[in-house]
């Protein structure tokens, strides 16, 4: 997977290398800017409030 | 290469993206979210203090109704630290939490009759309340406004029932009683780091100090 990656990425090896850290430091922010902050209320870490429809979580068990 | 062959990689390079992916959650949610809610927290704090800087005595204690998400107050717990100053939010949804402290909307209002109830992350998202389990009966909590300190004092810890929204009511757990009394009430998330119950602390209004006439003394005292 990454092989195939690396082999389609153009230009020398110096080049490859700093295409290849763009792709991973835009994949880390895709996944802190949308992703993570997408799953971050699905665990159990963020409730303190008292409400009536608190919910189980489906991970409450986590310790 | 056979099939087989391949195939296998492929899934072992899944299997350590996935923990690459992992990892990368864990320091979203221990590291990054409590350095975004830092710098929020600080913005709302300075924001209330030039508010207040260029307030004039005829100007209301609070600009109602409440704005979503803005700051009206600040929270001292001297057990906390010295420097221990959170900004209260109107609003307790996660994007009110991570900014301080959030006000139940329906709760009374710092120093009026009835239950100014507040809650606040214990984990992650800035944790303002990550050792409140610190805090003992008879402690102070103050509360700062435009016009107002006021000092709470601890009256009674203990643990609930997420659902149990009757702490927050105004003469709390007793459903249609009229209030008299000045409370305040303060939530947050137990075990630490799970959800399972709600750890909850009750206080009482024991004084209130005009801003013009100094700090209280528990604070430094003078202005």
């Amino acid at each position: 997977m990454y092989g195939w990656v690396w082999s389609h990425l153009p230009g020398p090896t110096a080049v490859r290398v700093v295409v290849a850290l763009l792709l991973f430091i835009a994949v880390v922010a895709v996944l802190f800017r949308w992703v993570f902050p997408w799953v971050e209320p699905r665990l159990p870490f963020t409730d303190v409030t008292v409400d009536e429809s608190a919910a189980a979580s489906p991970l409450r068990t986590l310790a | 290469m056979s099939a087989a062959r391949r195939t296998v990689g492929v899934v072992g390079e899944l299997l350590i993206t996935a923990g690459v992916v992992v990892l990368l959650f864990v320091a979203y949610q221990l590291v990054w979210t409590n350095i975004a809610a830092d710098r929020a927290a600080n913005i709302q704090t300075d924001n209330l203090e030039q508010k207040w800087g260029g307030r004039t005595p005829d100007d209301p204690e609070f600009d109602l109704p409440l704005k979503n998400g803005a700051a009206f107050a600040l929270l001292r717990i001297p057990r906390l630290g010295d420097n221990y100053r959170v900004p209260i939010v109107e609003g307790v949804s996660l994007d009110d939490l991570a900014q301080g402290v959030g006000h139940y909307p329906e709760t009374a209002l710092p120093g009026q009759i009835g239950n100014f109830s507040v809650a606040g992350h214990r984990a992650t998202n800035g944790e303002p309340f990550a050792y409140l389990d610190q805090v003992d009966v008879g402690d102070d909590v103050f509360v700062e406004t435009g016009t107002t300190w006021y000092t709470y004092e601890v009256t009674k810890e203990y643990i609930v029932e997420p659902t149990q929204v009757g702490v927050i009511l105004p003469v709390p757990n007793e459903p249609g009683a009229v209030p008299r009394r000045r409370l305040m009430t303060l939530t947050t998330c137990n075990p630490r780091w799970d959800s399972y119950q709600r750890l909850i602390f009750h206080a009482k209004l024991v004084d209130e100090l005009p801003k013009g006439e100094g700090r209280p003394a528990a604070l430094g005292g003078e202005g």
